[in-house]
């Protein structure tokens, strides 16, 4: 996707905005089964308020309304969460040391099972792509991989160590059971399996990022990924996506480029939409937009600013997601205790 | 009797005269177009008592106006940079007193303030680690979820609400 030709005018409109938490929004995850013909759109949301909440969109009215508050089973804050690839559950980090997971029984959400291990605050959860493995991490600086069996049931497959200090974000390869992690150790780390099965790490990013590594995203060919940190920076990383395919564990993730100069507050989350924007968030408030540019002549591509929105929230963003449905469609969360919805247009001039 | 404390004799100054100012509104409109300067952000933190010793942070020095410093060069994003001083290098408390200054802070400032912390260069031995900690919103959001650390911590600022 050129963004060069579609006229330098871009600008994010905002939709709206969900409240209902009562204290800062850590997290949201669209459903990825939803925002379909089929399905209206649905979003979690995970709070300090020890909550997390589920949004859906009217069909009839195309406004989105809280359908459900998943309360009284973590007692501290709830950090992160995520729905599986099918849609069908939804796994939540919390700092009380557990990782729940939640099914939709008829309209309501039960919680089916509780993952206990982690010595204190867990700060995310992932799925791998076939919903077999789940990942957590924690500030006990550990990363622990998950079997999911039959009738709910979880088994722990694996305790990795090897972060030297807590573990912010975990995110599975969108297609390879590859695992990555990123650290307040201003590290990232690559696990995979070997052929006994076990886990180890296979490549430790040391020198990149100065300060905390916050938030890891992949693009949609899975050959890239990008990284924010508190040093004020992005970094996008490539590997050679058949030499990995192939089962090459030896392959290695190597810089591409740096964004900086645009970020001066920490950036607490990084995601790459399926046409290739990069957006982020930031503790000043604001949403960055940043696409790949074709002005780049030596070293490969290089990105560029597509566009900045100050004050999209009155205080810190936490997170933005693009939605897996409708195009340029995207949510953010911030210490505000609000949820916004946005569309990236084109404005006409 | 060896005294358990960091620093058993820590060197107590005079506290600043405090100047007049103009009545404040307690619930000040959080989009008040009125800007919060220097003073104001010391009023609210020089009297927080340090952990070990009876005396505030002002009269300890550990906080002075002058490490108080507006950064305005967004529009859009206000900021303050408080820097503090232990009153020994090796100072455990130094976390607990900057938690002490975020917390106040928080409870005293509109939201729409930044507030970065740190200790005065030179002055503490572990002085990035603990910078680091300070300014991880993450970990004092999980911290301030630790009842015990909450007392220590509202112990210090009650004689800052007066």
């Amino acid at each position: 996707m050129d963004f060069d030709d579609e006229g330098s005018n871009f600008e994010l409109k905002e939709i709206q905005t969900l409240s209902g938490h009562t204290d800062r929004v850590w997290s949201l995850a669209w459903n990825p089964a939803t925002g379909t013909d089929d399905a209206q759109p649905v979003i979690a949301s995970c709070s300090g308020d020890k909550t997390v909440r589920i949004w859906e969109r009217s069909a009839l009215t195309r406004s989105w309304d809280c359908k459900a508050v998943l309360e009284e089973t973590h007692t501290r804050t709830v950090r992160s969460c995520t729905w599986s690839p099918s849609g069908k559950l939804l796994a939540t980090a919390s700092f009380d040391a557990t990782t729940a997971i939640w099914e939709n029984v008829g309209g309501d959400f039960q919680c089916v099972s509780t993952l206990e291990g982690h010595e204190n605050e867990v700060k995310s959860v992932s799925w791998n792509a076939s919903e077999s493995l789940l990942a957590t991490c924690s500030r006990d600086k550990t990363v622990w991989i998950w079997e999911v069996m039959p009738g709910n049931e979880f088994e722990c497959a694996s305790v990795l160590q090897g972060h030297t200090q807590d573990v912010k974000m975990i995110k599975w390869h969108p297609t390879m059971d590859i695992l990555f992690s990123c650290s307040y150790d201003n590290t990232i780390k690559v696990w995979a399996e070997d052929d006994t099965g076990d886990w180890h790490c296979i490549q430790t990013i040391v020198s990149g990022h100065s300060s905390t590594v916050w938030a890891i995203s992949f693009n949609a060919g899975g050959d890239k990924m990008v990284t924010c940190s508190d040093d004020l920076t992005l970094k996008v990383w490539e590997a050679d996506i058949e030499g990995m395919r192939s089962g090459n564990n030896q392959v290695l993730w190597k810089h591409l480029s740096t964004l900086s100069g645009y970020h001066d507050r920490t950036i607490f989350s990084v995601h790459w939409s399926r046409e290739g924007i990069i957006a982020s968030g930031a503790a000043d408030d604001a949403i960055r937009f940043f696409v790949e540019s074709k002005d780049s002549v030596v070293d490969g591509p290089s990105y560029r600013l597509l566009l900045k929105k100050e004050k999209a929230h009155d205080m810190d963003v936490n997170v933005v997601q693009w939605s897996p449905g409708e195009n340029r469609v995207m949510a953010s969360a911030s210490d505000d205790g609000t949820i916004k919805i946005w569309e990236l247009a084109t404005s006409s001039n | 009797m060896v005294s358990g404390l960091i620093n058993a004799n820590p060197v107590v100054y005079e506290k600043k005269e405090r100047r007049q100012r103009p009545a404040s509104i307690p619930d000040a409109d959080e989009y008040s177009a009125e800007a919060i300067d220097q003073l104001e952000v010391f009023d609210h933190v020089r009297d927080i008592k340090d952990p070990e010793h009876p005396y505030s942070l002002e009269e300890l020095k550990v906080i002075s106006e002058d490490a108080i410093e507006v950064d305005d060069r967004r529009s859009y994003v206000s900021c303050f940079r408080v820097t503090f001083t232990p009153t020994v290098e090796h100072c455990s408390m130094a976390t607990v007193i900057g938690l002490c200054l975020r917390v106040k802070l928080m409870r005293s400032l509109p939201s729409r303030y930044k507030v970065d912390i740190r200790v005065a260069p030179g002055t503490h031995a572990t002085e990035a680690a603990v910078n680091k900690q300070l300014n991880d919103k993450e970990r004092i959001a999980a911290a301030l979820e630790n009842p015990n650390l909450v007392d220590m911590v509202d112990e210090c600022l009650a004689p800052s609400y007066a």
